[in-house]
């Protein structure tokens, strides 16, 4: 008994004998941003190295060496280490977010210029280099038609796909399949573009067409398709397989077919995921480049018929009129641009309504 | 309405483990049977290769035979989910479809295999949500989800579910063990009210609740951990808790073992 007595009294008290601790005024972060920030003002444009930027690295450097000091004097090392990783995470998030308010900022800026209406109601077709007009009528529909019959072909492959991956596949023919769909997520689009333009366009398209070889807005959705299938396959996966087990068996238990289980319970209880995943999948393919560039071949006249001749797209047209020599292509490249991310964000916002749509309020 | 359920040299294995071995019983119509015993003894998969929802997991079999008044689930030409829709059940955690309303979750099992008039539905929801101890809860509420109801109530919706489907025979594999006394209290109450109707096979690791509930207890076992369960005892819940004639029975129900 004697022993532990003693050796109680030896060892430090396990808990404090208060509570309370003492903490930094509320006013005590903002002070040291503001002293930091003045402090590094004066060290660079004193000795002249530097400019705004590095004003506001050194700014933060200070910050964070004098919350920790000032931190550790009076609120101790625990509390202090607290403040300091608190705040690191915090410059680590605005880090992140800068170069995303960039991009927005300077599309917005930049591509306000021609975010006119004729814009969007002529195309390039007999637009000189001297002529202020012209607008990106022909890429929007490019787009449009490209990416919506890509997003036919896919969307119920993929689906159908991953729900053979999670419900039915067993063995080595399922575990093919996913090696397979992962090797695919890794194909560059430009060689996605070169098997369409090998294939189909080569191949498959002069049977249509009088035995002349011929570009379409339908080879580039094609080409889109090869880009979303895994993209949309492997996002759905992981969805269908995130419904728990349970559910199923519930349902099984009432004597539903596994088939009708999968329709109208697995499927919905995963929908907003995978509505999340064919989403990005569909921004991907709006972005793309290459494959149409290849296999639609672009142009400059409005073609409405995705089956036949040139199409252009609203990537491809940035990218024409960013190399463009006219004085009047830039503006008409950052309006594109700024066209095109407002349409992924509407598609992205309307899918996501809809699928909220379906389920339940609270 | 209620069935004889009888197995006879039940054995069921997942993969190359037996999980258990020769199970004889018979369950008699309107009745209610406790399956007792220590964990891993096999008595959920017992309870589950009766409706053959065992066979789900990859790999499980089930041997031996298991009859419904004399007819045989597991002959070659019946149909799967006809048993499933005669032989009921209710699981350990609640599991409302997520994606479904009250009334959406009750009339699941009827909707999904085919009946689309608005009316039968709508009785028969209200049937079973009544039977089920829930109207009055959430008569006011069928639109809204099922998820949201609390814990005791989602169990008691999904045992509305489960007979709202009219089955002759009602599985519940531990239907208590994630609630609360009072939601615990109204589930066994259920269950005497339903025994009327379907003939009930509950699974539970507590002893008072089969003392409670059980016209007839079985008692499961397992020699050592990696052996198949056997079943010890079947008799009267009157017996087996006052007189069991197996000491291995009584060691297990006065707390000495397992």
């Amino acid at each position: 008994m004697t022993t532990t007595v003693t050796s109680h009294r030896t060892r430090p008290p396990a808990q404090p004998d208060s509570l309370r601790a003492k903490r930094l005024p509320w006013y005590a972060a903002p002070a040291i941003a503001v002293a930091a920030l003045a402090l590094s003002a004066v060290i660079v444009y004193g000795t002249g190295v530097g400019g705004l930027v590095l004003v506001v690295v050194l700014g933060a450097i200070l910050y964070l060496v004098g919350l920790f000091a000032a931190a550790n004097a009076v609120e101790g090392r625990r509390s202090a280490r607290n403040r300091t990783w608190s705040a690191l995470i915090h410059s680590a998030f605005v880090l992140a977010v800068l170069p995303l308010v960039s991009v927005v900022w300077t599309l917005v800026s930049k591509g306000a210029e021609r975010f006119d209406a004729n814009f969007f109601q002529t195309s390039m077709n007999n637009i000189g280099a001297r002529d202020a007009n012209g607008g990106a009528y022909h890429a929007i529909v490019g787009t449009l038609e490209q990416v919506g019959i890509a997003t036919v072909i896919t969307v119920p492959l993929g689906v159908l796909c991953a729900i053979y991956i999670v419900e039915y596949g067993r063995g080595k023919f399922a575990f093919a399949i996913r090696f397979f769909v992962d090797v695919m997520t890794g194909i560059p689009s430009i060689v996605s573009g070169l098997f369409v333009l090998a294939f189909w366009v080569l191949v498959v398209s002069p049977w249509f067409n009088d035995g002349r070889p011929s570009f379409s807005g339908f080879a580039a959705a094609l080409a889109l398709s090869v880009l979303m299938l895994p993209t949309i396959v492997r996002s759905t996966e992981e969805m269908l397989r995130l419904v728990p087990a349970p559910l199923r068996e519930g349902a099984y238990a009432l004597g539903v077919p596994k088939w009708k289980t999968i329709l109208r319970v697995v499927v919905p209880t995963a929908l907003p995921g995978i509505v999340t995943g064919v989403m990005l999948a569909i921004a991907r393919a709006a972005g793309e480049t290459a494959p149409v560039l290849l296999v639609a071949g672009g142009g400059a006249a409005i073609n409405t018929n995705p089956f036949e001749n040139n199409q252009s797209s609203l990537s491809l047209f940035v990218y024409q009129q960013a190399g463009d020599a006219s004085k009047y292509a830039p503006a008409r490249a950052w309006t594109a641009a700024l066209t095109l991310v407002a349409l992924v964000l509407i598609l992205t916002i309307a899918a996501k309504l809809l699928a909220r749509r379906n389920r339940l309020s609270r | 309405m209620a069935k004889r359920v009888s197995a006879s040299n039940v054995t069921a294995y997942y993969g190359g483990f037996k999980a258990i071995e020769n199970i004889n019983l018979t369950v008699e119509p309107k009745t209610v049977t406790a399956l007792i015993g220590p964990s891993g003894c096999g008595k959920s998969t017992f309870l589950r290769s009766i409706n053959r929802m065992h066979e789900v997991l990859p790999g499980a079999r089930v041997e031996g035979s298991l009859t419904i008044d004399d007819q045989d689930i597991y002959d070659r030409d019946v149909d799967v989910t006809a048993v499933r829709r005669t032989i009921g059940m209710v699981f350990q955690r609640p599991n409302p479809f997520p994606t479904m309303s009250i009334f959406e979750n009750v009339v699941a099992g009827l909707k999904l295999n085919g009946v689309r008039k608005k009316s039968i539905l709508e009785d028969a929801a209200e049937k079973a949500l009544r039977s089920a101890n829930l109207w009055d809860e959430v008569k006011d509420r069928l639109g809204k989800p099922g998820a949201g109801l609390s814990g005791g109530q989602q169990q008691r919706l999904c045992i509305a579910r489960t007979i709202a489907v009219e089955p002759q025979v009602v599985l519940m594999d531990e239907p208590c063990s994630a609630l609360d006394p009072i939601s615990t209290l109204a589930i066994e109450d259920l269950m005497f009210q339903l025994k009327d109707k379907f003939t009930i096979i509950i699974v539970t690791h507590n002893m008072q609740q089969a003392a409670r509930v059980s016209d007839r207890t079985a008692f499961f076992s397992i020699e050592k951990t990696g052996d198949p369960g056997r079943l010890i005892e079947y008799d009267n819940t009157q017996k087996i808790f006052s007189n069991p004639s197996m000491k291995k029975t009584e060691d297990y129900i006065t707390g000495r073992f397992g």
